[in-house]
């Protein structure tokens, strides 16, 4: 019995605001926006954290790596020796024997050069990363190996000629041929391809992040440290603006695999205390990516809370002109009022059929928000490229602060209805 | 089946400015009959017809309904009285806009908690009764002035009340509609209903079985047409 009386309420408020449906609509307009703002900002903000953590988290977060820095222009014109178009920087191999046997909790160390040298396959010529490193390279930053093997302890004690090209450079290589059968040209010295790798990890290998296809170029070769180091020496000239220019670096970058997250916690410093010692010059940076990765939940917090402000502000605005109206409303239906409790309303009963109405007023709203707000991320998406995740708890969080927008707002008016005097409210006009 | 004891009715406006609408009214009302307030603008008419239906509440004195002492209740049992034995007939009609005919007839019913969907036979009698059988579906802007005085006098049925309370019904309307509706009024007296109606028109109140005059908030004299039909 209560039930279909609830339902004849409704239907009774349907019908009021159907009777003023341009004043409904803007009315509602207010909490589509809010509920909309709250979906889509939740869904920018979810994407944009999403993609850094993704992007730190493929560094692994066991891991700490260090990048071998040019150091600044006149440090490197003072510390340079007479010869000063030779540049002396970077990590050492001594430096990675160092970090393995003083740090503790240390799993693993490896060393990384990274060269950049066009890579030949019959016509076809890519500029690529030439990775000098050791075999336990894909234990430490998690590669997938798609075909053939990846470089193995033979390979670096007899400085073979061999090579590992990544996935994309093998389609880019080799669009019709079998890679491993072949052999690619980088300087004058010929590789034979022994396996094919997916990059899953160390994303800022790549210095072409997205371009138009979405998919990252991975233009790696990896070869074997040891022939790195005969093929290419130690000392790299390279030609820039007219000038030549060397530079004398052994490694590009270590990453230091540590034992578990504790470790990682204690490492920085530890690693900066031990390189300093040898390092008069500022020529080298640490990276630890768990650090990154708090800092981006930090970010993504602050973010929220922002984000999340200027949805409920806007919500708030929303709330605050269903109760303008609804106000409106009761002025304007005071004689309706009156009529409805001489024939038998009790005061429950008005606060209930004008809740009703703003409840309709603001879950409407509320539900074409949730629609549009779910359909404003895909379209930013498409249209900027952003990365975008609409969360089922944002919809829900939005919808239900809607919904109780409409109690809370509704309340007052409603109560200012119940609690005119009858007679007062029948004379009104 | 009415009976007041020395109703009063104070507004106080301010300290100074008190205006004493009702000044101790003593009525009987037996079932059945029909009653017509007269007296000049501002006597207290609609005062006391709103204190009978329970609209208001005495500043002082007693008001019996059948068996029950109203004048004490609270705010929701007063509500309940209104829409259980008391039908209210207004002079601008007061039918609900964006309701039609028989929406606006069931009103009272739906109030009581009652599946509307079960009323609809009882709701067409009535409307047929006052003759809008065929307007069921139009809504009050859509009536005529009488037209919408039937309505509201079928809604006034529909909960089958005790008390039929009328402020001044014919007020907006011609002569000869007013008439119509009075002749409406006459037919529910007959059928057992109680008329308690305000009016300033003579020939209104000839109709009634009894005139009560009110003159400066009291009953100055009244005057029996007829006899009242015994209540049962
Ligand atoms: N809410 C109120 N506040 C103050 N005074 C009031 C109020 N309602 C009625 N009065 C006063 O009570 C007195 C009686 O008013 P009432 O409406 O009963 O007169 P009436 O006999 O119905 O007059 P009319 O024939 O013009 O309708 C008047 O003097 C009026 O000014
Ligand atoms: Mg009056």
């Amino acid at each position: 019995m209560l039930r279909i009386q609830f339902i004849s309420t409704v239907k009774l408020g349907f019908k009021s605001l159907l009777l003023h449906k341009l004043r409904s609509v803007l009315t509602m307009l207010g909490i589509i926006f809010g509920v909309c703002s709250v979906i889509a900002m939740l869904a920018i903000g979810e994407g944009a954290s999403y993609e850094a953590q993704e992007r730190i988290k493929k560094l692994g977060s066991n891991n700490v790596l260090i990048n071998s820095l040019k150091p600044a222009a006149e440090a490197a014109q003072s510390g340079a020796s007479m010869r000063s178009f030779q540049i002396d920087y970077g990590l050492t191999y001594k430096d990675g024997a160092r970090l393995q046997s003083t740090i503790p909790g240390v799993r693993r160390v490896l060393p990384m050069r990274i060269i950049r040298e066009s890579v030949r396959f019959s016509r076809n010529e890519v500029p690529c990363q030439v990775i000098g490193t050791l075999p336990f390279y894909p234990e430490v930053t998690r590669v997938d190996l798609l075909r053939g093997r990846f470089l193995c302890q033979m390979d670096e004690i007899w400085q073979n000629n061999v090579c590992v090209i990544t996935a994309g450079l093998s389609r880019r290589l080799f669009p019709y041929q079998d890679p491993l059968l072949h052999a690619v040209k980088v300087g004058e010295f010929y590789y034979r391809v022994v396996g094919i790798i997916q990059e899953t990890s160390a994303a800022d290998q790549r210095p072409q992040t997205s371009q138009m296809e979405g998919e990252p170029l991975d233009n790696n070769v990896y070869i074997p440290l040891s022939t790195s180091r005969v093929r290419f020496g130690e000392v790299l000239i390279r030609r820039s603006a007219g000038s030549f220019q060397a530079e004398k670096v052994e490694l590009h970058r270590i990453i230091v695999q540590m034992e578990n997250l504790a470790a990682v916690e204690t490492a920085d410093p530890q690693i900066k205390t031990v390189l300093d010692r040898f390092h008069d010059q500022n020529d080298y940076e640490v990276i630890v990516p768990l650090e990154l990765l708090r800092a981006a939940e930090e970010t993504k917090r602050t973010f929220n809370i922002v984000l999340g402000s200027i949805a409920a502000i806007s919500l708030l605005v929303g709330g605050i002109g269903i109760m303008n109206i609804m106000l409106a409303t009761v002025t304007e239906r005071t004689r309706e009022i009156g009529v409805r409790r001489a024939l038998g309303a009790k005061k429950r009963d008005i606060v209930t059929q004008f809740l009703v109405e703003t409840v309709v007023l603001s879950v409407g709203g509320g539900l074409v928000g949730v629609l549009v707000g779910v359909v404003t991320p895909v379209v930013v998406t498409h249209l900027t490229k952003m990365p975008t995740i609409v969360t089922p708890w944002s919809v829900l969080l939005a919808f239900g602060i809607s919904g109780a927008v409409g109690i809370v707002f509704g309340l007052y008016p409603a109560r200012a209805a119940a609690n005119l005097d009858p007679i007062e409210a029948l004379r009104h006009e | 089946m009415i009976r007041t004891v020395g109703l009063e009715k104070t507004y106080v406006l301010s300290a100074e400015n008190i205006v004493r609408a009702l000044r101790g009214v003593d009525l009987e009302i037996t079932q059945g009959s029909y009653v017509a307030i007269m007296g000049p603008s501002g006597s207290g008419k609609s005062t006391i017809l709103n204190l009978l239906g329970c609209l208001d509440r005495p500043s002082a004195g007693q008001y019996f309904l059948g068996d029950q002492d109203v004048s004490r209740m609270d705010d929701d049992a007063l509500s309940e009285v209104r829409g259980r034995r008391i039908g209210f007939i207004f002079q601008s009609y007061n039918l609900i806009a964006q309701l039609t005919v028989l929406e606006n007839i069931q009103v009272p019913l739906f109030y009581q908690g009652r599946n509307l969907a079960h009323t609809h036979e009882h709701c067409l009698e009535l409307a047929n009764l006052v003759g809008l059988g065929d307007r069921l579906d139009h809504r009050p802007n859509q009536l005529s002035g009488g037209q919408q005085q039937r309505v509201a006098i079928a809604r006034s049925l529909v909960n089958d009340p005790l008390i039929i309370l009328a402020d001044e019904p014919t007020g907006n309307l011609d002569s000869r509609t007013g008439a119509e509706v009075l002749d409406l009024i006459d037919h529910l007296n007959q059928s057992g209903k109680t008329i308690i109606l305000v009016t300033h028109g003579d020939e209104v109140a000839s109709r009634a079985h009894r005139v009560i005059h009110m003159k400066d908030g009291l009953i100055d004299r009244q005057i029996v047409n007829r006899a009242a039909p015994v209540a049962a």
